[in-house]
């Protein structure tokens, strides 16, 4: 299957009418996932309504690594495999995968306000998500700034991969710099465990951004295929008119 | 080796010379710390006591400024071409280019801290720990850079895209190093482990930085 998919026809066949199920499911789960986190999950003992900033603000945390981690092994096969739609699918996900950080940079925010008391601290895991979205703007950059569309891709995906081994490296490095300045951490530690009425809609909500995701890919993967072929056939200098949009 | 002396000695001795730029990166480097003290005003206590964070990152800063050099006019003289056929293990000869760069971009810097530190009212009983994380931890820099500089050889203007790529990567030179350069001496309990710490960064850079420096290289010239 991933074979057949390197062929832009096939996979055009494919995405094409996946995009609207993927698109079509994820208004469901947003809307079943926001009726049972607004109306249907208690509020927090301590936290009382502000918890139901988790339900937007977790998910899109966990996207925002996520992504990366598929833009990292989408790079490994476009730079080892030379796939040529890996390069296109690692290149989509990275603005998404911005997106997505800033969304949990800019919920956790305003969930820390009630909760700490401030917008932002200096803890551990906001630093690292920081870090996290300054890798992105520099794999965005590196693309922006390479015309080629050839190098650029072997270019991004080195700093793809060079990026991911140093997530772990960078997120220890926060942990070990926060331990060291703050040792009274504003965040309790611990804490019991995610309760099931509250568990359920945050599942559902996950998994709606993840269809989110699927959906977005797809369609930034399409969009990015015609890009290039309006580009390939502008340089065999054929009129961009008798291009079929499809 | 010889192809790795060759290089570096030939480096090293292009940076010094006119236009090397070894001497302009020092100058920027005190002119960082000079903005630093102007800003902070003359409170002693409270710039001895950030006297080793900005030296940390005033290094850091002036690095940055630095990298474009290292390929750039290789590149654009064709050095780099011959630099590339001519090498069994590209890797090596990056590796060479990083040392080179050491040399002429770091070295000068931890020579002229001390009197930095001066100007600062850092406690002298502190500048050895500095000193110490700045001899172990710029060869991190000089590293990542050297990778960075060789992913963005063949672009124009690419300062601000360096600055970006590589901020990300130079995070935890930076804590480990101002971790264990601000502690009060070698028997100082957070010492140890920050100098280990960033030694291990140094040891990362060391494979990471060849390894990716020269698929990028061989990326940018086909």
């Amino acid at each position: 299957m991933i074979n057949d998919l390197a062929n832009p026809t096939n996979f055009e066949r494919w995405a094409r009418p996946t995009i609207p199920v993927l698109s079509w499911l994820a208004a469901f789960l947003i809307a079943v996932g926001i009726y049972y986190g607004l109306f249907n999950s208690p509020a927090d003992y301590q936290q009382k309504e502000s918890v139901r900033i988790m339900y937007v603000h977790v998910p899109a945390a966990w996207m925002a690594q996520m992504c990366y981690a598929s833009m990292a092994i989408a790079s490994i096969v476009g730079f080892v495999w030379k796939h040529p739609l890996a390069d296109v699918a690692a290149k989509s996900t990275a603005p998404i995968g911005a997106v997505f950080t800033v969304l949990a940079l800019f919920t956790g925010a305003l969930w820390g306000k009630p909760t700490w008391g401030t917008y932002w601290a200096w803890d551990a895991r906001l630093t690292s998500v920081l870090l996290l979205l300054f890798l992105y703007l520099g794999y965005i950059a590196i693309w922006e700034a390479i015309e080629d569309k050839t190098r650029a891709a072997r270019i991004a995906a080195i700093v793809a991969i060079v990026g991911s081994v140093n997530v772990p490296i960078i997120k220890f490095s926060v942990d070990w710099w926060n331990s060291l300045h703050q040792p009274a951490s504003i965040i309790k530690a611990g804490g019991s465990s995610i309760h099931s009425s509250m568990l359920t809609p945050l599942l559902i909500m996950i998994a709606a951004y993840m269809v989110i995701y699927g959906a977005l890919v797809l369609q930034s993967m399409r969009n990015e295929l015609v890009v290039r072929r309006i580009a390939r056939l502008e340089r065999q200098d054929i009129g961009v008119s008798e291009v079929k949009m499809t | 080796m010889t192809a790795f002396n060759a290089i570096m000695m030939r480096d090293i001795v292009l940076g010094f010379r006119a236009g090397g730029g070894a001497f302009l990166t020092t100058i920027f480097f005190a002119i960082v710390v000079l903005v630093f003290a102007f800003a902070v005003g003359p409170d002693r206590a409270l710039m001895s006591m950030i006297a080793a964070p900005v030296l940390w990152a005033a290094a850091l800063l002036s690095t940055l400024v630095s990298f474009d050099r290292i390929f750039q006019t290789d590149f654009e003289d064709g050095t780099l071409d011959v630099i590339v056929e001519t090498a069994d293990l590209l890797e090596v000869r990056i590796l060479a280019k990083a040392a080179a760069h050491w040399v002429t971009s770091c070295l000068p810097l931890i020579i002229i801290t001390p009197l930095l530190a001066l100007l600062l009212s850092l406690p002298s009983g502190t500048w050895a720990p500095l000193i110490i994380s700045l001899i172990i931890g710029t060869p991190a820099l000089s590293l990542i850079g050297t990778l960075v500089a060789g992913l963005t050889v063949s672009l124009r203007r690419v300062n601000i895209l360096i600055t970006i790529l590589a901020m990300p990567l130079f995070t935890p030179a930076l804590i480990f190093g101002v971790g264990a350069g601000r502690t009060s001496g070698f028997s100082d309990p957070a010492f140890a482990p920050a100098l280990l710490l960033l030694g291990a960064c140094v040891l990362i850079s060391l494979i990471m930085a060849p390894l990716a420096g020269a698929a990028a290289i061989r990326a940018n010239l086909d």
